[in-house]
C-alpha cells in the first residue's frame, strides 16, 4: 500500500504564461520514457525479479509517481487558464478538440500512452537494462525540454527531475552489479 | 574526474543546405563511470541536497538550457 502526502518532491514554479511548454512537457507525461511508463514498468516488474533488487524498483517506482505530479502540475498550470485561441496558437488545437483543457496521457505528438511502451521480460538481466535505458532516455528527454525552454523557474524543476534520473539510473546499474555477483567472492572496497 | 560533456564534429559537406553545426555536444552524467557507490562521497547539506535531486557531489550534474544565463557547473 502508499501512503500520501499531500505535497510535490519538488516546488513546481512556473512564471511564464507559456502554454506551448505544456505541449513539451506532455511528452513526460505519456510519453515512451515519460513518468508513467516508468512508474507502471518498475512497479510491475519488481513481482518477478530477485528479491534483493524488489525494493529498490518499489522504491523507484514510486517515486516516479511523484514526478508524474510534478509535470502534471507544470502542464495544468500553464493550460487552465489558456483560451480555445490560446490552446491552438500553442499548437494544442487537437489536444483541446478532445480534452479541453483536461490532462491527458499522450506524448509531445498527441499519441495516446500505450503499454507497449513498458516490459517485463521476466529476465533479470534484461529487465534492469530496459530500465537504464528508461533513465537515460530520460534525462535525455529533460534536456531537450529544458533546451526548449526559457522559463528558469520551471527548468529548475525540471533540472531537479533530471538530476533524478541520473541517480535512479546509478541505482539500477548497481542493482545488476548485485544480480551478477558470484556467491562467494570477498568483496573489497 | 570525468566530464559530463562530450563533444564530437559531424561531417560538414559543401552542399549542406542549412549553417552546418560543426561541434556537438552530448552529456555524459557520473552514473556512467561510478559502477558501484564507493562508501565516504561527499556529502550536500540537507537543504542542498532537497534543491539539487541528490545527497551526493559526486553525483551533481545540471543541465542549463542555453536561454539561461546559469552557467553549467555552478554550485547550488
Ligand atoms: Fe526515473
Amino acid at each position: 500500500m502508499w501512503v500520501y502526502e499531500k505535497k510535490l518532491q519538488y516546488p513546481v514554479r512556473v512564471s511564464s504564461c507559456n502554454p506551448k511548454l505544456a505541449k513539451f512537457l506532455i511528452e513526460q507525461y505519456g510519453g515512451a520514457d515519460g513518468e508513467l511508463a516508468a512508474a507502471l514498468r518498475y512497479l510491475n516488474q519488481r513481482y518477478s525479479i530477485p528479491d534483493k533488487v524488489i525494493g529498490l524498483l518499489t522504491d523507484i517506482g514510486t517515486e516516479e509517481f511523484a514526478h508524474l505530479e510534478m509535470i502534471a502540475t507544470m502542464v495544468y498550470k500553464l493550460t487552465k487558464d489558456a483560451t480555445p485561441d490560446q490552446m491552438k496558437a500553442a499548437g494544442l488545437d487537437a489536444h483541446y478538440a478532445n480534452h479541453d483543457n483536461a490532462l491527458f496521457y499522450h506524448n509531445a505528438g498527441g499519441v495516446p500512452w500505450t503499454a507497449t511502451y513498458i516490459q517485463a521480460k521476466g529476465d533479470p538481466i534484461a529487465d534492469l537494462y530496459e530500465d537504464i535505458a528508461a533513465e537515460e532516455k530520460a534525462r535525455a528527454t529533460y534536456q531537450w525540454i529544458i533546451n526548449m525552454s526559457d522559463d528558469p523557474d520551471l527548468n529548475d524543476g525540471l533540472r531537479f527531475l533530471r538530476e533524478r534520473e541520473i541517480i535512479h539510473s546509478q541505482r539500477f546499474r548497481e542493482a545488476v552489479e548485485i544480480l551478477k555477483e558470484e556467491r562467494d567472492k570477498k568483496k573489497f572496497f | 574526474m570525468n566530464t559530463p560533456r562530450k563533444t564530437w564534429h559531424p561531417y560538414v559537406s559543401p552542399f549542406d543546405p542549412c549553417k552546418p553545426i560543426t561541434v556537438k555536444t552530448y552529456s555524459t552524467p557520473p552514473n556512467l563511470y561510478m559502477g558501484f557507490q564507493p562508501p565516504g562521497l561527499e556529502q550536500f547539506t540537507p537543504m542542498q541536497a532537497l534543491r539539487t535531486g541528490t545527497l551526493w557531489k559526486a553525483f551533481y550534474d545540471p543541465w542549463y538550457s542555453p536561454y539561461e544565463k546559469a552557467r553549467e557547473g555552478q554550485q547550488p
